[in-house]
């Protein structure tokens, strides 16, 4: 790596620890760290935008830095950890996938991530275009956390991961979208996790549980059943 | 071969040799200070021993050659080990036949012999023992496997003391690739020396138990030898890690007599911030039921995947 | 200043009624609003057809015959559907079904998504034009749950997920048309993204990063269109949901997504040069056409029953994009015009029939025509034009399509010619023991609000039957620009 400017490696090292962060994310059980990863990625994704602004010298990478600071650092996880006091969900059940298998499966994504980014990032101009396979291996993966995880609340932070890996992969492809669709993105994050909020107390009042296999009623035999005049035939 | 070169490999295979007691000895006195407890002695491995050695052996009725043969063929393969891991300089005549991936293969053959001995007799807990040996070979393996092929690729060469050279001598710069492999290397480090979260090395009397298991129907010389095999094995993982991460300080082909004896106390500190660190590992972890072993070294080994990744991917 | 007025008006709806939704006379203020949006939306087709296109607001807001006439049918579906709700919501509120508090969501909401719709349709900015389907998204998510059942929660969170999931996979596909942009045009900032810029230099696109940038989008708007495989929400979002949410999601979101879908792929097709776009078009349209008409036959819920048609119908809107050529285009767009028409109809002819049922299982549906004849007639003719019966639209956009498909696919010929039958069989068999079957129930004291029903079947009837020479110029340009002519 001689040769290489300390703020690129710095950038590479932020990249990695995403990746490793991902995994993390499909590595815990625990609500509450999930969140904390969720937060951790977004105290990254605030370096990684810092160090890029400063590099490049564009102002309006401040300005997202500064959305993400206080969007995805410090009001979403701050939100999360509220509605899981509020609503009393620490723990995820068992995945539905044991965690061994996950993570190879995730391995795999990643390999697939990494091939499908290498015609982008050989096209690319800026310096930090070898992250688009990151970024995206970072979406693929919360993909995975979302699908395996049975809980809402989990699938919440891996919806909220695969934002953050859109924007980096943004970041790294672009340096960032345009200010307007920027702002746009922010604003639909922040009004998803508030419908979101909405929606759990929703969830809650009808179930007493944010397990999610409540929700897996829908299917054809509730129709045969007659479950009333709001339950029908399906295709799950 | 170099008069120099030949005074290096005599003076690591010797201090290998000498020194693998004396780590195991520092490990055990970190990790009783951690646990609040008094402090054996740093020296009881070797007077335990000095014990063993003077003792008369028994071989069990039924025992095969193989039996009798694989405390040997153990010591020898770690000894031929220690010969060509760079922990001291890198002008090691031995390497120029054997890289990191026979270092690799070395140190499965004394695993196969170890298990097969342990079979061998015939009791439950030696074959109990082989095979969670085994299984935890057969896990930890790929992963440090992989975590050579990280320094391989980033050196581009498979020969330890080359790749312990270009890591030594090159400027310093962030390598998350290396930082994740050396987490890997860490947890094989743990798993391979039947450290806590795997095994516990403290006690003999367990159900769980993997290493002390296969070694139950040894005595005397025969035991000595597997211990201080043992001692040195953990030795060698050590000076690998060293090889790998913190090559510093080595000395490299340029250097002369005063480089080669100024790695010794620079190896000296690094086997003593190891011990330590080891020590701290073992005291605030707890040790994982047997059949969570695979998923400590799933991990290892998707750790050290993801150190390839990024390297391939971000060349860092 | 006519777009002005038509993005304000929901706007200021959704501002108004979030904090007056719930009184009594909130249903005639989203009226209101609703007719305002559809008069600024009159008012600017008129504006476009005496000065062609527009390009307002620093190019971020652009109107072309494509977007000029979804514009108009939205707002005008939006209005009809205001009607219907109108008398509707007030029996479910009698119903004792939603509260005070509810009913200001649901009008907040509904001028909100109406808001989001137009914004996607008439933006010219690809991000913008994500950030509103998004947000259309969230403001329905909310509406869908409005009952708060288990069933309507369920499906919900399914609509949520799965339609974050597939919009994530559009912003990464828009982020790729923005970094082709960048990479072969060095064009910097806001404008990479905008639409006309890109139509204009498409040749020279990088057509790698471009193709898998269009799978990308294609998965991500695709889901929103309930293309198959990703249509799992679909069904269930609505048949859980308030009945002129159906109708609205059904009519318009989904135009608007293949709205969405056509205007990246006139992009990638320009800049690829091979077929890929519009194989994958025809195979995911194929797909749908199939699976919906295999899950027709399975139906028991009469909003099920037609949110599957919807996706039949999607199919066939996105197979005739992916053919491709002015026909194909003009049959295309036709055909989203009446089935938008048409299936917000049947939607509110069988909210009415559940309501008055008080079930929405066809079993418990029965001689509709003796209960209420209006809502039967309703409902008859509404299912006979949907599935494309000779005098009305669906049945010429539908020829026009088959026979360009016999022209340039005929390999498609017998799958299609085959969905089609087995759904005409499914919703036929379904629709008629509603209709005529025997009831024991009494004729109930609500009168209907079937003005909105006949409205659209009128028009569509109009349609089929007589193509006004204004709006078939109009067609064929939106074809022409489509083909990328």
């Amino acid at each position: 790596m001689a040769g290489v400017p300390i703020d690129l490696q710095l950038l590479n090292l932020c990249a990695a620890l995403l990746l490793l962060l991902s995994f993390a994310m499909l590595a815990q059980r625990r609500i509450v760290n999930l969140v904390n990863l969720l937060a951790l990625q977004g105290a990254l994704l605030l370096c990684a935008t810092l160090l890029l602004a400063w590099r490049t010298g564009q102002a309006h990478l401040y300005v997202s830095a500064l959305l993400t600071l206080a969007l995805k650092v410090l009001f979403l996880p701050w939100l999360l950890h509220r509605l899981i006091r509020r609503l009393q969900v620490y723990w995820d059940s068992e995945p539905l996938l044991n965690i061994p298998v996950t993570m190879l499966a995730g391995l795999a994504v990643v390999v697939f991530a990494f091939g499908l980014a290498q015609p982008i990032s050989a096209l690319g101009s800026t310096a930090t275009r070898n992250s688009i396979g990151i970024a995206l291996a970072v979406v693929l993966l919360s993909f995975i956390t979302m699908i395996t995880r049975r809980k809402a609340m989990s699938q919440v932070v891996g919806f909220l991961s695969m934002e953050n890996g859109l924007f980096f992969g943004a970041m790294s492809a672009t340096y960032g979208m345009p200010m307007v669709v920027e702002f746009g993105v922010a604003l639909d994050v922040l009004v998803a996790v508030l419908v979101l909020g909405v929606f759990f107390f929703q969830i809650r009042e009808q179930f007493d549980s944010l397990d999610l296999q409540h929700l897996e009623k829908l299917r054809e035999e509730a129709a045969a059943a007659g479950g009333g005049g709001n339950t029908s035939g399906g295709d799950n | 071969m170099t008069p120099m070169a030949l005074i290096t490999q005599l003076l690591q295979i010797v201090s290998a040799l000498a020194a693998a007691p004396l780590f195991i000895g520092w490990v055990n006195q970190c990790r009783a200070w951690l646990g609040n407890r008094s402090a054996p002695s740093v020296w009881l491995p070797y007077r335990s021993l000095r014990k063993l050695f003077h003792k008369e052996a028994v071989i069990a009725e039924g025992a095969s050659p193989l039996f009798r043969v694989t405390p040997y063929v153990v010591f020898g393969a770690m000894t031929l080990a220690a010969a060509i891991i760079p922990s001291m300089g890198t002008r090691l005549p031995l390497t120029l036949a054997a890289d990191a991936i026979a270092l690799v293969g070395l140190l499965a053959t004394a695993r196969v012999f170890q298990s097969l001995a342990a079979i061998d007799i015939g009791t439950a807990f030696g074959t109990l023992g082989a095979r969670r040996e085994m299984m935890v070979g057969f896990l930890a393996e790929p992963a440090l496997l992989m975590v050579i092929f990280v320094a391989s690729l980033i050196s581009a060469t498979t020969a330890l003391p080359a790749i312990a050279e270009s890591l030594a001598t090159r400027s310093f710069g962030l390598y998350p690739s290396l930082a994740f492999t050396a987490v890997a290397f860490t947890m094989v480090l743990l798993a391979e020396n039947a450290r806590i979260p795997i095994d516990n090395p403290a006690t003999h009397l367990e159900l769980t138990m993997i290493h002390e298991a296969q070694l139950l129907e040894y005595s005397a010389r025969h035991l000595a030898l597997m211990e201080w095999a043992a001692a040195l094995k953990l030795f060698n993982y050590a000076c690998i890690g060293f090889a790998l991460f913190v090559p510093w300080g080595v000395s490299t082909r340029a250097g002369g007599p005063a480089a080669l004896f100024a790695s010794i106390p620079l190896l000296a500190l690094k086997l003593m911030v190891a011990g330590a660190a080891l020590a701290v590992i073992e005291t605030v972890s707890a040790k994982l039921r047997v059949f969570r072993a695979p998923e400590f070294l799933g991990f290892a080994f998707v750790f050290a995947v993801l150190g390839l990744l990024v390297h391939l991917l971000l060349g860092a | 200043m006519e777009l002005v007025l038509l993005l304000s008006s929901p706007l200021l709806g959704a501002l108004v009624l979030g904090l007056v939704g719930g009184r009594r006379s909130a249903p005639e203020l989203n009226v209101a609003f609703s007719l305002a949006t559809f008069l600024a939306a009159c008012l600017l087709t008129l504006r476009v057809i005496g000065t062609g296109n527009l390009l307002v607001a620093h190019e971020q807001f652009f109107i072309d015959p494509l977007n000029v006439f979804l514009v108009t049918l939205t707002s005008l579906v939006g209005l009809t559907t205001s009607l219907f709700s109108r008398p509707y919501m007030r029996i479910e509120r009698d119903h004792g079904r939603v509260s005070g508090a509810r009913l200001r969501l649901y009008h907040g909401m509904y001028q909100l998504f109406m808001a989001t719709m137009l914004v996607a349709l008439t933006t010219n900015n690809l991000g913008l034009l994500w950030v509103a389907m998004e947000g259309a998204t969230l403001s329905t998510v909310l509406l869908v749950t409005l009952y708060r059942t288990p069933a309507s929660l369920e499906a919900g969170w399914k609509y949520f997920i799965l339609c974050g999931v597939g919009i994530a996979q559009a912003l990464f596909g828009t982020i790729l048309l923005y970094f082709a942009a960048e990479h072969s045009l060095g064009i910097e900032g806001a404008s990479a993204l905008l639409w006309t810029h890109l139509n204009g230099v498409k040749g020279q696109l990088e057509p790698a990063v471009l193709g898998l940038a269009f799978v990308f989008l294609l998965v991500g708007y695709g889901t929103k269109v309930g293309l198959a495989p990703l249509h799992n929400w679909l069904p269930d979002a609505h048949a859980e949901g308030p009945t002129p949410i159906s109708a609205v999601l059904s009519g318009l979101l989904l135009n608007v997504a293949i709205y969405a879908v056509v205007r990246c792929k006139v992009l990638v097709e320009g800049a690829l040069h091979s077929a890929l776009p519009s194989r994958m078009l025809m195979g995911f349209g194929l797909l749908s056409v199939v699976l919906a008409a295999c899950f027709l036959w399975r139906q028991r819920d009469i909003k099920r029953l037609f949110a599957y048609s919807s996706i039949e119908h999607m199919g066939i809107i996105t197979f005739a994009f992916g053919m491709g050529g002015p026909v194909a285009n003009f049959a295309a767009l036709l055909h989203m015009t009446v089935h938008s028409l048409t299936k917000s109809a049947i939607f509110f002819a069988a909210g009415h029939a559940a309501q008055k049922a008080g079930s929405q299982l066809m079993d418990d549906i029965r001689g509709l025509i003796t209960l209420s004849p209006t809502v039967g007639w309703g409902l008859m003719l509404g299912s006979l034009a949907i599935l494309g019966l000779p005098p009305f639209g669906v049945f010429a956009s539908e020829f026009l399509i088959l026979t360009t498909a016999m022209r340039e696919q005929p390999w498609a010929i017998p799958i299609l010619l085959l969905a089609l039958a087995v759904a005409f069989a499914a919703i036929f068999g379904r629709v008629q023991p509603m209709v005529f079957g025997e009831t024991r129930a009494r004729r109930l004291p609500h009168p209907p609000a079937l003005l909105p029903v006949f409205a659209h079947l009128a028009i569509v009837l109009l349609l089929g039957l007589y193509i006004p020479p204004y709006l078939a110029d109009w067609y064929r340009a939106a074809a022409r620009l489509i083909a990328g002519q």
